[in-house]
Formats: C-alpha cells, sequence, structure tokens
C-alpha cells in the first residue's frame, strides 16, 4: 500500500468523547492548566448524555432534611450488591452536591421546591427523594450548560465529527491516538501527553436498547487494545422501561421518573405485580428487580399483547403529567399514538446501561496504562453489579472532574517532546483502511446485525452456561469474519458510513467477547448478572470483580479479589433509616 | 400496512451536485422516515451518509427536509406520506454528501454569544442560590432547544437573503432569551442584539415556530421580548430626546 498521508496534530491533554464527562473533564484539565483538546464522534450536544431524563442523584437533602451522603453511599453499595468499588461510592456520594450546585452556577437551571432550593425526585432504591431534575430532560440541561461553559474555556479546542480508531503507546505509557474526521475521511494522528477516555458504554451490540447509535463501546475497546484493564464486563443493565410498541420505536427510553412521579406497573391482568416481587419499594425497587419481574410475567403469559407490561399514570392530572413529564407525552403521543393521560403505557426492559468497562484508580480515573484516564459510563466501579438511577450524571460530573484534574496534572508532570511510533501509526492505518480495499468482504451491517442478535439471544436478562458458551463461540466466529469484512459498497473516505461501521463493529465485537467471557466466569447471580443455573448470591464471589486483559493468545478473563469493605463503612452501608413520609401525608 | 411497499427518493450526493435516488422500502408498523432512510443504509445502498443519535426526538441530529418540509426524520411516520416520501438535506447550509449538511457556522456563531454571566455578589455568595419556580418556568421552554437547527434552516433571512454576517437566526435568540431572562444573569447583550445578532431583521413571519419539534414559542415567547428589550435601550422615544438634547 502508498504511504498514507496524515496530519499531525499536537495537544497535552486529548479528551476522546464529549458527553457530561468529556466535558467536564476537558474543563478541569484545562483549570489545572494543560491544553486540552477534545474529539467527539457527533456533533457537539449531541452526546447520548442527552437523552438521560430523570435526574441526577445528589445528598443536597432539599426534600428530605434526612437525606445525608451516608444515605446515598449506603444506597449505591446495596444496590451494586456490594461488588462496587467503595471508595468511588463514597467520593461520589460526598462530592455530589458539590457538583450540583456549580453546574447550576454555569447556567443550569433545576425545578425548585417551594422555598425556591433545587428540588429533588423520588427514584428506584434511593432511600430518599434525590433526583435534581428540570421536568424530564435534566440530561440535556447538563449537557448545554457544560457546552456553554466548555466553549468559553480558555486553552479548550474541539474537534467535532472525529472517530479515535487506535491509542498509541511509546515506552510503555501514552503518546496519542490515530483518527479520522468522518466528513471527509481525513486522518489524524494526536501526539498528547495523556489521554482522558469519555466515549459512554456499548449499549448497540444489543437488537433492543435505549442506546444511541454513538454506543459501540469504543473507549473499552481502545483501553483494551491498548493493553488496560477491564473490570465488571458481565454488568448489563437492562433498564425496566422501554418503548414496546409500534416495533420501530421498540428500545426507547420510559424515564423512570414515570415510577417516580407515582406510576404503577401492571400485567394484562390488570394486576399491581411488583407486590410479589418487592412489596416494601415496589415499582421502585432496584432496576435488575423491576426488570427481572417484567420478563417474569412476561413468560407466565401475563403480558401485554406485544410482550410487556402496562404501566399507568392516568391516575395524575393531565397538567401534572405534562409538567413533570413532558417529553414522555410527547413521545408518546407521536410515536406510539398513546395519550399518557388516559391510557397506560406499554413497557418492556431495554438495555440500557454498562456498569462495567476500564478499571480505574478511585480517586483519579487513572487506568492500568500510565496516562490514560477514563471516567463516565466506559470506566467501572461506583456501580458495581446495578446502577441506580440518577447516579449516572452525577457519576459524569464528579469524575470527569477528578479524571480531568488528574490527566491535567500528569500533562503538566510529563513534559519533553511529544513523539509516537511511526511503525505503530502505520499498522494502525493499515488496519483502518482494510474495509475500503475489500470490495468482495462481507457487509459490516449484516455482521452488526448478527452480533446484536447474538448478545440478545445470549446474554438476555436470565443467562445460563449453555447460552454464554454458545455466544461466546458465535462472537469469535463473527470477529473472524469482521476482519475481512468490507464496507458493503463504495470505497470513497467522505463521510461513507459502510466503512465507519467496519471498524465500529470491532469494537463492539470486543465488548461482547468480554461480557460473555465474564458472564461465565461469574457463577452466582448478582444485581444485573442472573444465571439460571447458579440462581443465589455466593458470598465468595462478593469479593471479587471480573476483570478482563488482553494476553499474547488473546483475550484473558479471572477474578480479582477487591479490596475489602472497611468495618466502619460496613456500619453505614447497614444501618436503618427513617422511612420517608412526604409533607402532604404526615 | 404491514406487507407493502415504500418509494423512499434521497438525495444522493455533494457539494458538486447529484440527484435523487429512489428506494423500494418494506413497512413495517409504526415506521418514521429515519427507519427506511436506515433500512436503506444496511441494505441497499452502505454508503448513504446521514447523520443521526438518538432515534427519540432528543438529540437533534437527523434533520431534514421531508417532501419540502424541515422535519426529524425520527419524528415523522412514513404513512402520513402516502406511498412515495422524498427526503433531502437541509438547504440552508451547504452540503457534504447525502443528507449531511456542515451545520459548523451555528457552533461558530454560538461561541459570539456571551456566556452565563451570574453577579460578583451570586458567584462570592457561599450560600446555594435561590430561586423560584416561576422564574425557572419562564426560561425552561427556550431550554429545551434540541439544536435540530431546523429553525435556522426554514428562517428566510438566511435561507433566501443568506444574512449569515448580519444575522444569528432563530436557535440563537432562543439562547440569548434563555440568557437574558435568567434571574442570576447580568450581562447586557443588547448591543450584540442590535448589531451582530441582528433581531431588527426578523419580521415575524413565525416559520420557525412552526417547525420547531420541541413546539417552542420562538417568535412570541423569544424574538419579540428581545425586540421589545432592544428597542428600550436604543429607541426609547425619551432617552432619544435626551441623546438629541444633550449631543450624546
Amino acid at each position: 500500500m502508498a504511504e498514507v498521508a496524515y496530519e499531525t496534530v499536537d495537544t497535552e491533554v486529548l479528551v476522546i468523547g464529549a458527553g457530561g464527562a468529556g466535558m467536564r473533564g476537558a474543563i478541569a484539565a484545562a483549570d489545572a492548566g494543560a491544553r486540552v483538546l477534545v474529539v467527539c464522534k457527533s456533533l457537539l450536544g449531541k452526546a447520548h448524555t442527552v437523552m438521560a431524563e430523570g435526574g441526577m442523584a445528589a445528598a443536597l437533602a432539599n426534600v428530605a432534611p434526612l437525606d445525608s451522603w451516608e444515605v446515598h453511599f449506603a444506597d449505591t453499595m446495596k444496590g451494586g450488591k456490594l461488588i462496587n468499588d467503595w471508595r468511588m461510592a463514597l467520593i461520589h456520594a460526598r462530592e455530589a452536591p458539590e457538583r450540583v450546585l456549580e453546574l447550576e452556577r454555569w447556567g443550569a437551571i433545576f425545578d425548585r421546591t417551594p422555598s425556591g432550593h433545587i428540588h429533588q425526585r423520588p427514584f428506584g432504591a434511593h432511600t430518599y427523594p434525590r433526583l435534581a431534575h428540570i421536568g424530564d430532560r435534566t440530561g440535556l440541561e447538563l449537557i448545554r450548560s457544560l457546552q456553554d461553559k466548555m466553549v468559553h474555556t480558555p486553552n479548550v479546542q474541539v474537534h467535532m465529527e472525529t472517530t479515535v480508531v487506535k491509542i498509541l503507546t511509546r515506552d510503555g505509557r501514552v503518546a496519542g491516538a490515530l483518527a479520522y474526521r468522518r466528513t471527509d475521511g481525513q486522518l489524524i494522528v494526536y501526539r498528547a501527553r495523556a489521554i482522558l477516555l469519555a466515549t459512554g458504554g456499548g449499549g448497540r451490540i444489543y437488537r433492543v436498547t435505549s442506546n444511541s447509535w454513538e454506543c459501540t463501546g469504543d473507549g473499552t475497546a481502545l483501553a483494551y487494545e491498548a493493553g488496560a484493564q477491564l473490570r465488571d464486563c458481565e454488568m448489563v443493565q437492562f433498564h425496566p422501561t422501554g418503548m414496546v410498541w409500534p416495533p420501530g420505536v421498540r428500545g426507547i427510553l420510559v424515564t423512570e421518573s414515570v415510577r417516580g412521579e407515582g406510576g404503577i406497573l401492571r400485567n394484562k391482568d390488570g394486576e399491581r405485580f411488583m407486590e410479589r416481587y418487592d412489596p416494601e419499594r415496589m415499582e421502585l425497587s432496584s432496576r435488575d428487580v423491576v426488570a427481572r419481574a417484567i420478563n417474569a410475567e412476561v413468560l407466565a403469559g401475563r403480558g401485554t399483547p406485544h410482550g410487556g407490561a402496562y404501566l399507568y399514570i392516568n391516575h395524575k392530572s393531565p397538567e401534572y403529567i405534562k409538567r413533570k413529564l413532558p417529553s414522555m407525552y410527547e413521545q408518546f403521543l407521536h410515536l406510539a399514538k398513546v395519550d399518557i393521560t388516559r391510557e397506560p403505557m406499554e413497557v418492556a426492559p431495554t438495555i440500557h446501561y454498562f456498569m462495567g468497562g476500564v478499571k480505574v484508580e478511585a480517586e483519579t480515573g487513572a487506568t492500568t496504562l500510565p496516562g490514560l484516564y477514563a471516567a463516565g459510563e466506559v470506566a467501572s466501579g461506583l456501580h458495581g453489579a446495578n446502577r441506580l438511577g440518577g447516579n449516572s450524571l452525577t457519576d459524569l460530573l464528579v469524575f470527569g472532574k477528578r479524571a480531568g484534574d488528574a490527566a491535567g496534572a500528569y500533562a503538566l508532570d510529563h513534559q519533553g517532546p511529544l513523539q509516537v511510533e511511526e511503525a505503530e501509526v502505520r499498522r494502525a492505518i493499515e488496519d483502518l483502511l482494510g474495509p475500503l480495499s475489500r470490495s468482495d468482504g462481507e457487509n459490516p451491517y449484516q455482521l452488526q446485525g448478527a452480533l446484536q442478535d447474538v448478545c440478545t439471544q445470549y446474554a438476555p436478562i436470565i443467562r445460563d452456561e449453555q447460552g454464554l458458551r454458545t455466544g461466546l463461540d458465535r462472537v469469535l466466529e463473527l470477529t473472524e469474519r469482521a476482519r475481512r469484512c468490507g464496507t458493503g459498497g463504495s470505497n470513497g473516505r467522505s463521510f461513507n458510513p459502510g466503512w465507519h461501521t467496519a471498524k465500529d463493529l470491532q469494537n463492539m465485537l470486543v465488548n461482547a467477547e468480554a461480557l460473555f467471557r465474564s458472564a461465565l466466569e461469574r457463577r452466582e447471580s448478582r444485581g444485573a448478572h442472573a444465571r439460571s443455573d447458579y440462581p443465589d448470591l455466593d458470598p465468595e464471589l462478593e469479593k471479587v470483580n471480573m476483570v478482563v486483559e488482553r494476553k499474547e493468545d488473546g483475550m484473558a478473563c479471572f477474578p480479582v479479589e477487591h479490596d475489602p469493605i472497611p468495618e466502619e463503612m460496613m456500619a453505614i452501608i447497614n444501618k436503618k433509616h427513617e422511612k420517608y413520609i412526604p409533607e402532604e401525608l404526615r | 400496512m404491514e406487507g407493502g411497499t415504500v418509494n423512499v427518493s434521497v438525495f444522493r450526493g455533494d457539494a458538486a451536485g447529484g440527484e435523487m435516488v429512489t428506494y423500494p422500502v418494506p413497512l413495517q408498523e409504526g415506521m418514521v422516515v429515519l427507519d427506511a432512510v436506515l433500512w436503506i443504509q444496511a441494505n441497499l445502498a452502505p454508503d448513504l451518509a446521514v447523520r443521526w443519535n438518538c432515534k427519540a426526538a432528543k438529540c437533534g441530529s437527523c434533520s431534514a427536509e421531508i417532501n419540502g418540509f424541515p422535519r426529524l426524520m425520527c419524528k415523522s411516520p412514513i404513512e402520513e406520506y402516502g406511498e412515495a416520501v422524498e427526503v433531502r438535506p437541509m438547504q440552508t447550509f451547504p452540503v457534504i454528501r447525502d443528507l449531511v449538511t456542515d451545520v459548523s457556522w451555528n457552533y461558530r456563531v454560538n461561541e459570539q454569544i456571551p456566556p452565563f454571566t451570574p453577579s460578583e455578589q451570586d458567584l462570592m455568595d457561599p450560600e446555594p442560590w435561590r430561586m423560584q419556580q416561576e422564574d425557572v418556568d419562564r426560561i425552561i421552554e427556550f431550554r429545551k432547544c434540541i439544536e435540530c437547527f431546523l429553525c435556522q434552516d426554514v428562517c428566510h433571512v438566511l435561507r433566501n437573503h443568506g444574512k449569515f454576517d448580519s444575522y444569528v437566526g432563530p436557535r440563537f435568540f432562543i439562547r440569548m432569551a434563555s440568557l437574558e431572562m435568567h434571574p442570576r444573569d447580568v450581562a447586557d447583550r443588547r448591543p450584540l442584539l442590535k448589531g451582530r445578532a441582528g433581531v431588527g431583521l426578523c419580521n415575524i413571519t413565525k416559520c420557525c415556530t412552526e417547525v420547531c419539534p420541541e413546539h417552542i414559542h420562538i417568535t412570541d415567547n423569544a424574538i419579540i421580548p428581545l425586540k421589545e428589550r432592544m428597542d428600550d435601550l436604543y429607541f426609547d422615544p425619551i432617552r432619544f430626546l435626551g441623546r438629541k438634547l444633550t449631543g450624546r
């Protein structure tokens, strides 16, 4: 192949991804004194964060004065079934309020209490009303506020619609990254001292998902290929309530705020079935429990005509629904021709969130590869085996800032010439351009569809050994085929989605392989990971995380013992708390 | 409608030109135009360039002109169009390829708008800010904007008159209104409104309001109040008289 030209762009901290974590990290790294360049796959402001609806969890104690960081910490740990990194849960619970108030000072607006404080709504498995929110569009508010702050922060530059395909290393640490610009196919080598990964999750490896087009697990795959360790990849969250009908909208999220605002789940016989699964917390149980409950109702023949459950909110007044759940009202009216102020919604579980991802240090977001940092959904540890609603948005702010601080400081500590290995760049370019030269190669969309079917069929809500083995074999077979795939058609480099998909597919396959290998290794049921052949919790497995690492002969997965939770922390977790009773009922 | 076929014509081409290409697409219940375009991409034309992200009308990526009307493809049920659908890129922005246009002008304009600016006193206040719900309600509508740029696409000041250097378009009037009406913001954007932003060029045809997928009352609630705010400063008859008398 003739030498293909590329541009070289130098920076100190390269941030990959411009969702909440990436933008908060970029602001922090620039504040630390580093030059920052943000690259994102889409246009700025379109990141998957905008889809977050319910709110951001922080123990501000504005609605329930009994709330405190201790209770938030305990809720997060219990929700994660104790395999969370307790230090991350601690930092998160302590710093979330400060980050939310900071965002307000950057221009974000929130719904208010009568006394003028930030209002907080109840949410699944949170002991007290804790989610700061603005209607059901909190993610969009977070993105716009950060976007406005970031574009006016000196020393931050943004390259939109640019996809990173390889992290380059030199002497065992980060040296830069190879990327292509989507619009014209131009190749770019970024030389950088530190990289902050903030690429989000990989929900698109499933057929039915609430995730955006972009969520192809890029960061997890980039880190893995560069030699960093992954953790908890078996922990994939099914959100209990996705849209079911019509088929074109299957999987689109129905916010948990519907249940937070008093929504009730019923099966086709009109029974409020959560009474049988969690009589204490009912609809506001943790997501893993509610998702399995709906799944069980459908399997028992008590599902709705399209295989889900009914979600009612029409006992609230139309005005209240339109004010508190405006985008849900719109979404159902337009896409499903259902008026939720009069009729129930039909809902079923949809793939929503990856608790697992790159293994990071709690305080700094540092991965096991020097110079590489990660924050947000691409990182792992905070949520353990199951994420609580609302914890994701404050995760982005708390750990985006911490990882940005650390990446900025690392960059300033590691001055000297910026250098990448030319041979590594050439190999990466050859890989990247491969599909363009294989005119008879397989269609990448079809391979992607096949992968989605494999994950959907063999790594569902309830898993077993045989299914997981079959799934892993299929993924490995698809990985082979993907290595030889083409673009499905034209070989131009200017905005060619066939080519883009061929590359995204490889990332998705790494994520899927890590999922199947980790799920096979965890022989128990814990949080989001449920197995029919091992239906119970195994106390021994509470002490470990499944870790994935790249070895000479391929992907290895093995259990690694985590730091034991100190006694004083266990005491906080096990403490009983007074139940919250809303003022009007007191 | 299950089992039927719909003919979807899509613009294929780039800045140098192109043509409408028609693809037969099998119908599915509840299908939206974006589903059809993605089906074409996966099955008939893998290099068909299109922007999309959430497919739930929350990100504002999949803007296009469907049978001549600016809409989000993810929010446009195909059954509304009968047997033939024509999908073109937004006409106000330069086409890059197929349905993808160069909207970078909007991002440059946004950078010129002074960001949220609280008073020194508010910034230093160690206590959390208090605000009333009614103050929040006044701007919540503007914060719904998903930056699909359909209002920019349809606005004749940009579309027909190309005033990209002297007018910022409805999207950024919404942005400025949300900042100007924020209870804690103290920046004065009136000189910008009169100058570079060119709010005076809007002649209230309300096309922007009509195409807004978030149903924001752009003209009534953002542009007209901004025009009034600017007029207060520059066209106040008492101040006008004062300026005449003092010669300042």
